[in-house]
């Protein structure tokens, strides 16, 4: 069954002259992770707080069309119910911290306390996710005496220590150096692996083509285009949206510009590593030809 | 005359160290991206430079002066500090309230007043939004605000912390015009970022921090050469420059057109 069905949906915020979600139809399959790509306020965090019920329930406005979760309808379902089975991390790192716990442990655990997981379980799932985010050193640390960074590792880490089905991560990298972001990709792509549901909003195109199975493109306030990610990322739609393309596919049309077209248009680095080694030994012949 | 970083380090009121003996040295008018680990002390170290804090041992002056014998008030009147939090620094219930705060402060005539809004407003393309409530803005558009409200100063230094958190292309390309516009008007920029794309094609000095200290201060061609400073910073070539390498093309190109000249 479908985990998510949106037909025709409208949204609009109740101080917004238009709306921020039109006509929107989409599928979310369960077990994939779902990319969501656009300019900033193009809808794509309006879209997870549909999928999430903060809207209609928390935020208020106007929704119209039909928004089905796990086959029943969102005006439906219990809003706490929604709020347990599915794991939310905001876009802002810096409005996610409690401000009730001392310290970056409590902080993780705070979730789980709210749940009723006793607290044996509590503590092995709280180092789990400290060790998968190397937060080793931070946990004693008062959660609002850390960097930016810090923070936004700690609201990630509180909602994956919840292990819900579905998880929707609004921009958990924005604040991360590379190193950092990269481990949250492939922390990501476990909790997939585990046979969880996925939805995604980042601006880093690059990780996105290396990890993401589908991307959903967003321009103002409408679903353009949604396909597996080697379609979508190489399409014209994506950079109609204003989404730039990957690196090595940016290269890809260049070289193809320059008259010197690779065989197929990479989306990651090791693609490109191969189709750009292929060109290189065939270059020579190319040229002995003229 | 300069911003000059001595010797400086500061502890945090619960006793963590966060910047270890950093030295550094401004020049006007330059543009500098510091770069490095989560936590390396990136802000702190900036935080310094703007007065908001004050150095637990060694020293930071502002063209000559120490900080730590003018207010914070009188620093920050010559090096703006844009937080990498825009809440920590957005309180006025709408866009223009918020850019007129400071001249309403320092009691600047109308004419001027309206002049240096107008001008920070379109640097930072929130023209659109002086009516609305910053709060129902998202994130990366309040980041603008937060800008646009230090731009209204006189800064002869503005340090931008993480304006590419979260940034799309057009935003980038605002920032860039932005950085373009004050670089013109003789004013410095200093902008922390994770995004090595923009300190490459932005950039010609990078500062890379680790560990509470600097590990590296030079050119785009020399830190991104340098692989020990890369991991021990945390960091990552942009995805062409890493490909140029692995494929044995070039270990300094940075940029797409210079790898794209390699390829035959
Ligand atoms: N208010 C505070 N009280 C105590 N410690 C703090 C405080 N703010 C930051 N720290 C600590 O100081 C160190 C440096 O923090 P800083 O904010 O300068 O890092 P940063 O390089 O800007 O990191 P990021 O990239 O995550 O923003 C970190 O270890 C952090 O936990
Ligand atoms: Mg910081």
């Amino acid at each position: 069954m479908e985990l998510v069905s949106l037909r025709n949906v409208g949204f609009t915020y109740a101080y917004g002259d238009k709306p921020a979600l039109n006509d929107v139809s989409l599928t979310i399959e369960p077990g994939l992770l779902y990319g969501v790509v656009g300019l900033n306020a193009s809808g794509k965090s309006t879209l997870c707080s549909v999928v999430r019920g903060i809207i209609p329930h928390f935020h208020h406005g106007e929704l119209t069309g039909e928004v089905k979760i796990k086959g029943r309808d969102l005006l439906e379902w219990d809003p706490a119910e929604l709020s347990k089975s599915i794991g939310y991390v905001f876009q802002n790192p810096f409005t996610q911290i409690s401000g009730v716990k001392d310290t970056v442990f409590e902080e993780i655990a705070l979730g789980l306390e709210n749940l009723g997981v006793d607290r044996e379980e509590m503590i092995d799932r709280v180092t789990t996710v400290v060790r998968e985010l190397g937060l080793e050193a931070l946990i004693r640390k008062n959660p609002n005496e850390l960097s930016g960074g810090q923070r936004q590792k700690v609201a990630f880490a509180s909602i994956i220590a919840m292990d819900a089905d579905f998880i929707i991560i609004d921009e958990p990298t924005s604040q991360l150096d590379p190193d950092a972001s990269e481990a949250v990709f492939g922390i990501i792509r476990k909790l997939k692996e585990r046979g969880k549901s996925i939805i995604l909003v980042e601006h880093k195109i690059d990780l996105m083509a290396e990890y993401a199975d589908r991307i959903i493109v967003m321009k103002a306030g409408r679903v353009v285009m949604e396909g597996p990610a080697r379609e979508v990322l190489v399409s014209d739609e994506l950079s109609q949206a204003g989404v730039p393309y990957p690196e090595v596919t940016e290269l890809a049309f260049a070289l193809a510009n320059a008259g010197k077209p690779l065989r197929s248009v990479p989306i990651t680095r090791a693609e490109a590593r191969e189709l750009v080694s292929a060109r290189i030994k065939e270059a020579p012949h190319a040229h002995s030809a003229l | 005359m300069p911003i000059v970083l001595s010797d400086a380090s500061f502890s945090y009121p619960d006793g963590s160290l966060a910047v270890d003996s950093v030295t550094l040295r401004i020049n006007d008018g330059e543009r500098i991206a510091i770069v490095g680990q989560n936590g390396a002390g990136k802000t702190t170290t900036v935080k310094m430079m703007n007065g908001l804090l004050k150095p637990s041992s060694g020293s930071v002056t502002v063209d000559g002066l120490a900080t730590t014998d003018q207010t914070t008030a009188t620093t920050a009147r010559t090096v703006g500090y844009v937080f990498q939090n825009p809440d920590d620094q957005i309180f006025g219930s709408d866009v223009q309230g918020e850019l007129e705060y400071m001249p309403k402060y320092l009691k600047w005539d109308a004419e001027v007043t309206e002049q240096r809004v107008g001008r920070a407003a379109k640097m930072t393309g929130i023209r659109r939004f002086l009516k609305v409530n910053p709060n129902d803005l998202p994130f990366a558009i309040k980041k603008f605000v937060a800008i646009g409200a230090i731009l209204v100063g006189d800064c002869k230094y503005v340090i931008l912390d993480e304006p590419t958190a979260g940034l799309d292309d057009r935003g980038l390309k605002l920032l860039n015009r932005m950085m373009d516009q004050l670089e013109a008007e003789g004013v410095a920029v200093i902008a922390i970022t994770h995004d090595m794309r923009f300190v490459v094609d932005s950039f010609t000095r990078v500062v890379a921090m680790a560990n509470r200290k600097i590990i590296a201060d030079g050119s785009c061609e020399e830190v991104f050469g340098n692989d020990d400073v890369l991991s021990r910073a945390k960091l990552k070539r942009p995805e062409v420059p890493q490909l140029a390498r692995e494929l044995g093309l070039s270990t300094t190109a940075l940029h797409l057109n210079a790898v794209v000249a390699l390829i035959r």
